[in-house]
């Protein structure tokens, strides 16, 4: 089960919103303060490219963020409702609105997160997209009774 | 934090130099505004533009968009873009995306003013 779960209206002015949460529970889950700017870049990109498949395909529905805290990492997933989102990735086709523009920027945001994250998986579903990313924890000391 | 924009003029060896000072972080809700500022700018005929980034928290792949936006269009009118940064963290997303070798960085706006194009 998520720590902590976000739904947002797929609007640019919520991106903001995710990135300061995750940072604030990556860090409290034992992510290495080195490694929160990371986090909170790859959380914003991933939102960022969920809000822009929303927009362009006119969804209505929340984007979805679920951060989990694990024994030994922390995940992030960010789910997106737009069916065959990932470039190549599903049968449904190239999204009929989507413009050379809309690609590249959608690429890019990609791009970023596979420069920064090295867990990282994208998967393209039927009715949505999944942005998987995982960041090892350090565990706090542990006193000995 | 919102984004905050300024603009000066500098006169610099080369010509006139404009510096756009950013502040606060630049991502998919505050990038557009950068653009209008950057569009405006060169429709008004300013070419040589510094963008001091040195007041920058934050920068998505959405900034580096506009920056890019940016510097098509003054090359357009043969112009140029230099940024000003310092910041290990928004370095990380020039080098990362490879954007190091198409915008010249300098170290200062004084530097990116007495550059030679």
């Amino acid at each position: 089960m998520a720590t902590v779960e976000l739904r947002f209206s797929a609007l640019p002015e919520h991106v903001r919103t995710a990135r300061l949460v995750a940072a604030a529970v990556a860090r409290r889950a034992g992510v290495d303060e080195a490694v929160l700017d990371e986090v909170r870049l790859a959380v914003g990109e991933a939102c960022t490219r969920a809000v822009g498949l929303h927009q362009s395909g006119g969804i209505s529905a929340p984007v979805h963020v679920a951060l989990i805290e694990e024994e030994k990492q922390f995940s992030i997933e960010v789910g997106d409702e737009s069916p065959g989102s990932v470039p190549g990735g599903s049968a449904s086709g190239a999204n009929p609105d989507g413009s050379d523009t809309e690609t590249e920027e959608d690429e890019m945001g990609l791009a970023v997160i596979s420069g920064l994250v090295d867990d990282v998986e994208v998967i393209a579903g039927e009715h949505g997209g999944l942005i998987r990313m995982s960041w090892p924890t350090t565990p706090p000391a542990v006193a000995l009774p | 934090m919102d984004l905050s924009l300024s603009t000066r003029n500098v006169s610099g060896p080369n010509g006139d130099r404009t510096v756009v000072e950013v502040g606060g972080e630049i991502d998919v809700y505050t990038a557009p505004k950068l653009r209008e500022q950057l569009v405006e700018l060169v429709n008004d005929g300013s070419f040589h533009l510094v963008v001091d980034m040195e007041g920058v928290d934050f920068l998505d792949s959405t900034g580096l968009g506009v920056l890019v936006g940016g510097l098509k269009r003054v090359r357009a009118h043969e112009g140029s873009l230099r940024l000003v940064c310092n910041q290990e963290r928004i370095l990380k997303i020039f080098r990362i995306t490879g954007l190091t070798k198409v915008f010249p960085i300098h170290t200062s706006v004084d530097e990116a003013v007495n550059a030679t194009d």
